[in-house]
């Protein structure tokens, strides 16, 4: 029988990151017993590199704003594919979060009448997203996190959770070590909220952090919940490429919602070459007007360059292939030559250290080069748009781990709101459905179970190096599963992954179970896998081009793909089972919003 | 600087003892320390332990000490680095070691726990607050921390002295005391807590911090000394003293704002401000002569827009503001101890003021508050 410690709480939050966070404090202040368990030290979650900021209609900048204009766009964005329900609840309530997170100490930039500034940012109608600087996520997660600290919220630090537990259909709690010396871990709660962000890891060129191997989505689906989206991943549209060690490193769409443009070798300007039908009647097919726009959103349309990520992605992707490129394999993104050098140092302080430091790159007297990078998952555990709750009684998921929200494509600046909106939403319910149902009971057998599969790459004397492994699957990732693709090269890779699942069997670990990064791999690379086979089992299932998932093969959007979710669940040998379900229609009054534009 | 092999040392150990590695590894051009480490552990010691997270210097995971320098390995280019000569990696010193690179830095989340939160004057429903850029800027330097230790790590008061743990918060929650401190909707005063129980009086501003602060925020100069000022001007100020000596002010700095004691006087002008409450009844002080000091308030309201004309903007700024340019005691007389100090660093100058209401306004203000008190 495996050694491990017990906790007992209402409600257990897996992940620290914004969603987590936010979802601890509305638990804690629904009255629930609350714990935070964390990969990493609390404040190091991946919404510490967010940096454009938080999309509100607040109004602020252009009183034009409103929920219904925010809402629209974000259906816009998604290719229409979005869970109406979320995005609506998403508009409507984010204005009061971000004022929340005010009143909790966070200090954005400010408008001259003294409210809170927000910036344009690519597919929002009007300037809509508060921000501080370039360094939005880190406000708003150290805000999160004094205020989780402050309410004396327990944060289980360096913590990971390998198996969700169940007592019948429901849940019971979490399984997981101690990365700091290898023991285990085990959580009863009758609620367990999943923000545990998304699975980038498993591309080659990503912004994401180690911690991104799709822990989240995993465990739901071991425990029975289904995953909903999976083929659309994002590809942001820039990401550092040089020098080779930063390649995928972020450079946040603020640098365009500034004023910055995109230009290939030649020096064109070239997304006036790109504006999709779908959005011509609200983008500027001139430099002209474009850059009118800044000043004057009323009478001029949108630059090209601020069109959805997608867009912009794929753009690039066509230019560097058609061998418009710079040196370095990605094109410009010129804010030099477009805005004094006071100004980007104010708006962009931290991108202006970061190519300075990383790549020797003076952003207010160079261009940067710039190319696609893996950034988002749209794809995640399907829940119940009000509560967040999945079809496992008493598993949430909020945050990058939860799909629906964002339809086949996010919007930069609504990935921040939906973490803080669901996060609050999935924290309230989970403390809801805690205080209605008992302590759940451990099942031994489950623990045990956990206990011994966590520890089989120790057993193993000579084996498959895990690094080695993960190295493979991103390079198979990256090449069959990326920016464009074709129904040979998925077929391809899932061949690939079956074959790395084999080889996964054989992990082998040196070392002991404290602080043992080669172990924790081993066992995230589970995980990795998994959400690997199920992007790749649903791209290929989808046989159309929209937001992010581009088919080569079938390169259009088509209506009869408009209405369809990809659902993908386990079955109980552990093969995954794709299903097709219809969209949730959107009632009438939100329909005519689209007709009145 | 083509792809090249070079000479890592790394320690490795735990808490019971360890010793140098030395390792030979690619380098590549434009790669940094973080990379080699990886490159390491994927090839030769897959047990190497290493925090990390972003790889872009804003997560402040990795931080080490590289050749004897405490640095982010993210942010450290093998270029300004001798290659000739081995490098040497070491986990940071002041923490006890956890495992090769990775230390147990929980003295610094403790901290954090004893913090006095952030306890601003009204809620916000409906994006009520007004601040002005200029007036958040000088916080927004210190809000950049990523919280790398880097500046703890270095702190000559804990790096070898662990008893000083005890009672000595450091660099990092001095700036973050600062931040709170300077917030204009933040209605705590923490000096004494700070002082007291977080051992401000044992930093003897020798810069070390600064100095390696990844995010070059001006520690030393921008949080540390102002906050040494504001604690000074509480403790050592003639008129606080004279006012405790006569019995008019309660006895100690201490029972005066004890942590986490609830906002009094201070928050209701705020709300008054904010137009959520009529202003505390008997302190209306009169237009332009008389600003309404309070300690725990340091001129705060006065970025408040929708102050009601009890609260003149200008009266009540000009008591802080007059001081820092003028540099005297004066100022600090005017505004009894709340303003001199308010406004170190701030961005407002005398030019914001009208320095006859600033005058007129000091002996007034220094009444105003004994009769407060004496309530």
């Amino acid at each position: 029988m495996a050694e491990f410690e017990t906790h007992d709480y209402d409600v257990v939050v897996v992940g620290a990151g914004g969603a987590g966070l936010r979802a601890a404090i509305a638990a804690h202040e629904s009255g629930a017993k609350t714990a935070v368990v964390c990969k990493s030290l609390l404040g190091k979650a991946h919404t510490v590199m967010a940096e454009g900021g938080i999309a509100a209609s607040m109004g602020n900048v252009w009183p034009e704003d409103n929920w219904q204009v925010h809402f629209r766009d974000t259906m816009r964005g998604g290719k229409m594919l979005n869970n109406w329900r979320m995005a609506q609840l998403h508009a409507q309530e984010a204005p009061e979060r971000v004022w929340e997170l005010e009143e909790w100490g966070a200090l954005f930039d400010r408008t001259k009448d003294g409210k809170i500034s927000q910036r344009d940012f690519g597919g929002h109608r009007y300037a809509r997203l508060a921000h501080v600087g370039d360094r939005t996520g880190l406000e708003m997660i150290r805000t999160l996190q004094h205020k989780t600290v402050a309410l004396g919220v327990d944060v289980f630090m360096e913590c990971t959770i390998t198996r969700l537990l169940k007592d019948g259909d429901g849940i019971a709690g979490a399984f997981g070590y101690w990365r700091e010396s290898g023991r285990f871990i085990a959580f009863r709660a009758p609620s367990v909220v999943l923000a545990t962000g998304g699975i980038g890891k498993s591309f080659r060129v990503t912004s994401n952090s180690w911690e991104y191997t799709g822990d989240g989505h995993a465990l739901a689906l071991a425990a029975g919940a289904s995953l909903i989206n999976m083929e659309f991943v994002q590809f942001h549209p820039t990401g550092m490429v040089w020098p080779p060690s930063v390649r995928g490193i972020l450079v946040t769409e603020s640098v365009r919602g500034e004023g910055g443009v995109l230009r290939n070798s030649e020096g064109r300007r070239f997304m006036f070459d790109y504006i999709p039908e779908y959005f011509k009647e609200e983008t500027a097919d001139n430099e002209a007007e474009a850059d009118r726009w800044y000043d004057d959103h009323i009478n001029n349309r949108r630059p090209p360059e601020l069109l959805p990520r997608d867009e912009v992605a794929r753009a690039i992707n066509s230019e560097i292939k058609a061998g418009r490129g710079t040196p370095h394999g990605g094109v410009y993104l010129d804010i030099a030559s477009r805005r004094p050098a006071e100004d980007i140092l104010r708006r962009l302080p931290s991108m202006y250290h970061q190519f300075k430091e990383l790549a020797d790159v003076d952003i207010t007297k160079e261009p940067m080069e710039i190319g696609p990078t893996c950034h988002y998952v749209m794809g995640g555990v399907e829940v119940d748009a009000d509560t967040q709750e999945s079809i496992v009684p008493g598993l949430f998921a909020a945050g990058e781990v939860a799909g629906g929200m964002h339809g086949s494509n996010r919007l930069g600046g609504n990935s921040l709101g939906d973490l803080l909106v669901f996060g609050k939403r999935a924290g309230e319910y989970a403390a809801q459905r805690a205080a209605t149902h008992g302590a759940p009971q451990l099942e031994g057998r489950q623990v045990e179970a956990a206990a011994t599969e966590a520890l089989l790459p120790f057993q193993r004397e000579r084996g498959e190096n895990p690094y080695t492994l993960q190295y493979d699957l991103q390079a198979a990732m990256q090449e069959l599963v990326g920016i464009i693709r074709t129904e040979s090269e998925l077929r391809s890779a899932l061949k690939e992954i079956v074959a790395l699942k084999e080889r996964a069997k054989n992990l082998a670990v040196e070392g002991n179970r404290q602080f043992n990064p080669g172990w924790n791999l081993a066992l995230d690379l589970r995980s990795m896998l998994t959400v690997s086979e199920c992007i790749a089992m649903a791209a290929l299932e989808r046989q159309e081009s929209r937001g992010g998932h581009t088919r080569d093969d079938f390169p259009t959007a088509d209506e009869h793909w408009g209405k369809i979710n990809l659902v993908l669940t386990q079955t109980n040998n552990g093969d995954l089972q794709l299903d097709r379900k219809p969209l949730p229609e959107m009632p009438d009054d939100l329909k005519q919003l689209f007709e009145e534009h | 600087m083509p792809a090249h092999e070079l000479t890592l040392r790394v320690w490795r150990g735990d808490q019971d003892g360890g010793e140098f590695v030395t390792y030979r590894v690619e380098g590549q051009e434009g790669e940094v320390v973080l990379d080699v480490i990886h490159r390491l552990q994927a090839t030769q010691a897959n047990d190497l332990a290493v925090r990390w997270n972003c790889k872009a210097g804003k997560c402040g995971s990795c931080s080490a000490e590289i050749n004897g320098r405490p640095r982010l390995m993210c942010m450290t280019r093998l270029s300004t680095l001798n290659l000739a000569e081995p490098i040497t990696v070491t986990p940071m010193r002041t923490f006890p070691v956890v495992r090769d690179l990775v230390t147990d830095v929980s003295y610094n989340y403790e901290m954090a726990k004893r913090v006095p939160p952030f306890t601003p004057a009204g809620d916000n429903s409906g994006g009520k607050y007004r601040m002005q850029q200029r007036d958040v800027d000088r916080i927004q330097e210190f809000h950049k921390c990523i919280e790398c230790f880097l500046c703890q790590n270095v702190c000559h008061v804990v790096r070898d002295h662990e008893e000083n743990k005890q009672v000595f918060a450091g660099p990092r929650f001095f700036i973050r005391y600062a931040g709170l401190d300077m917030h204009p909707l933040d209605t705590l005063d923490r000096r004494a807590t700070l002082q007291d129980d977080f051992g401000l009086g044992m930093c003897n501003i020798t810069k070390c911090c600064t100095e390696v602060c990844p995010e070059g925020i001006h520690i030393t100069d921008n949080a540390i000394i102002p906050m040494k000022e504001r604690v000074v001007d509480k403790q050592y100020d003639p008129v606080v003293w004279l006012g405790n000596k006569i019995g008019i002010r309660s006895r100690t700095p201490r029972e005066q704002v004890g942590p986490y004691r609830a906002p009094s006087t201070s928050e209701d002008y705020a709300k008054a401000a904010l137009g959520l409450a009529p202003p505390p009844v008997g302190t209306d002080p009169a237009p332009n002569t008389t600003p309404p000091v309070d300690e725990a308030l340091d001129g705060k309201v006065a970025n408040l827009p929708a102050m009601p004309p009890t609260l003149p903007r200008s009266a009540t700024r000009g008591a802080g503001a007059a001081a820092t340019p003028a540099g005297g005691r004066q100022g600090a007389l005017a505004s009894g101890h709340g303003g001199a100090h308010a406004d170190a660093g701030s961005g407002l100058s005398a030019k914001d003021v009208a320095p006859a209401a600033a005058a007129a306004g000091g002996l007034a203000a220094l009444i105003a508050v004994i009769l407060r008190r004496r309530r």
